[in-house]
């Protein structure tokens, strides 16, 4: 009896919450599908459409442009993932295995980078696009990227990489294995779970990020998808079925990724324990 | 064996310097930028600390920041009894609880952008939810333009936040859940405490570290909330909503006051570091276990 009665306090809290949580994300997806007569005749969000139309992803897609947005958010997140997880694997191989005099402020730096507010790093950042010639362009905001998300990775991965028995490690180099073959053989195929969590949480938060765009991004062009989710609104002040199809179309990507692999997701803001 | 001693650094060559160039080096700057007038285009002058004394007399920035401590209030306050409470239910392991996790977790996968101009949409005073469901149960005075009042447009903005917040503190008291052992919770029933007892006596105890982290992250991502801010008001209306991020981003990149901004930042800065090193004190800690 006791069972039942928590079953069905378990089944109606969650559902409730559920539904209060999801609203926002059904207000978006029922503006994103109705004609633009509905919206100026009825002015409310919330209703499901009379007439289901597809057209506004299209004007979304075509003339808001986020065709182009979506290609170059692709190409920022990939190789953003890519080079930062591989270069933070060789800093947390060094960090977890040798001991050495600067270890432990190394490590501590790598954390506290991530935790520091970002406009400590605005204008200065800003600045050095501008003077390297990286301002605008798409290379420069991969590099930032990769150098900003490092802290994280390098902390995630050497925190990991300490739970590999040291046996391992030791018999390598008794064997005489370089240090590099023991990386590349022995500990990187063990790190595959950490790899990844990592890739899924660093593609969500590359995907998403806005105020980086903001700040080194100018030119149309060059746009992500965030900035031109904003861009697109100050175009379509009042189309808001066309916004909500940007909106719906900006979040389809990193949301299928999620749901997807959530286990990883989940696992690495566990063991990370803190947010980028 | 000399070679040994080097080869951690040439591991760590790569990432160090990149690390140096976008995230050590830039830190500095912004202190010095912090005692001067620049407006990013021709030369700097150093000034002391006359952007510091002109910081606490401005109305702006003092808004800015009571704004942040709302935030702050707001997060702690509601994402930590909220996530525990989502975490504790949905711990239980009856069917379909992994789809109720999926649903509520959904947020997260989410930029500040899209979110923001959902809630807006939410928020909209003729015909979003919110208004409408007050006027439909009768409630007219409830109904609120959430976005342009200056009284509470902070709050809804914290409302907005904590729509991913809270899901992120769930996930943190889950992983809390699984350390508190079995055994304990179930002395507890054996000896016939009542649940609640349980829960403050037993569980609550249990999740302290989680509690610990959970409190500090809340507090560090409040004091640095921006991009809700900037997509959903920009500040306004009449810096009404602005917080000490979205200040120092007007004042930098708008203004281009970058030495005003910079000591926007650097206050910022000084205001988080304590919470900073309460969690690198907990790292640490950690570290000497291990």
């Amino acid at each position: 009896m006791k069972k039942i009665s928590r079953a069905i306090l378990f089944y109606t809290l969650s559902t409730l919450i559920v539904v209060i949580w999801l609203i926002p994300l059904m207000v978006a997806f029922f503006t994103a599908f109705k004609t633009m007569d509905e919206i100026f005749m009825l002015r409310n969000f919330w209703s499901v459409p009379k007439t289901w139309t597809t057209d506004n992803f299209k004007t979304a897609w075509v003339e808001g442009k986020m065709q182009r947005y979506f290609l170059n958010t692709f190409l920022v997140t990939c190789i953003s993932v890519a080079v930062t997880l591989f270069l933070s694997s060789l800093g947390a191989f060094a960090l977890a295995w040798y001991k050495f005099k600067l270890r432990t402020t190394i490590l501590i730096i790598f954390v506290a980078g991530m935790l520091i507010p970002f406009q400590m790093l605005l204008i200065p950042v800003y600045r050095f696009s501008v003077v390297t010639g990286l301002y605008d362009s798409l290379f420069g905001v991969i590099l930032f990227h990769i150098a900003f998300q490092i802290g994280f990775c390098t902390f995630f991965m050497r925190n990991f990489m300490v739970t590999i028995p040291t046996s391992l490690f030791e018999a390598a180099k008794i064997d005489g294995a370089k240090a590099f073959t023991i990386y590349s053989k022995i500990i990187m195929p063990l790190l595959k779970p950490a790899v990844a969590a990592l890739s899924i949480l660093e593609f969500t938060w590359i995907w998403n990020d806005y105020l980086w765009s903001l700040i080194l991004l100018q030119s149309d062009a060059k746009k992500t998808v965030t900035i031109g989710l904003t861009a697109l609104q100050g175009q379509w002040i009042s189309s808001w079925n066309v916004i909500a199809a940007g909106a719906l179309l900006a979040a389809i990507v990193p949301v299928t990724v999620f749901l997807i692999f959530q286990k990883y997701f989940i696992e690495g803001l566990t063991l990370g324990s803190v947010k980028g | 064996m000399k070679r040994n001693k080097l080869t951690p650094y040439l591991f760590l060559a790569a990432p160090l310097c990149m690390y140096s160039i976008w995230v050590i080096y830039p830190i500095f700057q912004t202190f010095i930028v912090s005692f001067t007038k620049w407006d990013g285009m021709t030369k700097m002058k150093f000034v002391g600390l006359e952007n510091f004394q002109r910081l606490i007399t401005d109305n702006y920035f003092g808004l800015s920041l009571l704004n942040n401590i709302k935030w702050m209030v707001g997060f702690v306050l509601l994402s930590i009894p909220l996530g525990l409470i989502f975490a504790m239910l949905m711990d239980q392991k009856f069917p379909g609880h992994k789809i109720f996790k999926s649903l509520v977790y959904l947020p997260m996968a989410l930029s500040f952008v899209v979110i923001g101009q959902i809630w807006s949409w939410v928020l909209e005073p003729t015909g979003g939810i919110v208004n409408t469901f007050f006027r439909s149960i009768g409630l007219e005075q409830l109904a609120k333009p959430w976005l342009s009042d200056p009284k509470i447009v902070t709050y809804s903005l914290i409302a907005a936040a904590l729509w991913r917040q809270i899901p992120y503190v769930m996930i943190l008291f889950l992983a809390g859940l699984k350390n508190v052992s079995r055994e304990l919770v179930e002395a507890a029933i054996v000896d016939g405490a009542k649940a609640t007892q349980r829960f403050w006596y037993v569980i609550l105890p249990a999740l302290r570290p989680a509690m610990v982290i959970a409190i500090t992250v809340n507090i560090i991502d409040s004091l640095r909330a921006f991009d809700i801010v900037f997509v959903m008001t920009r500040g306004g209306p009449f810096y009404s909503s602005s917080v000490m991020a979205n200040y120092m981003y007007v004042q930098a990149f708008h203004n281009y006051r970058m030495g005003y901004g910079a000591s926007i930042a650097v206050v910022q800065f000084g205001i988080t570091l304590g919470f900073i090193i309460m969690y690198l004190l907990n790292v640490l800690k950690k570290e000497e276990r291990e």
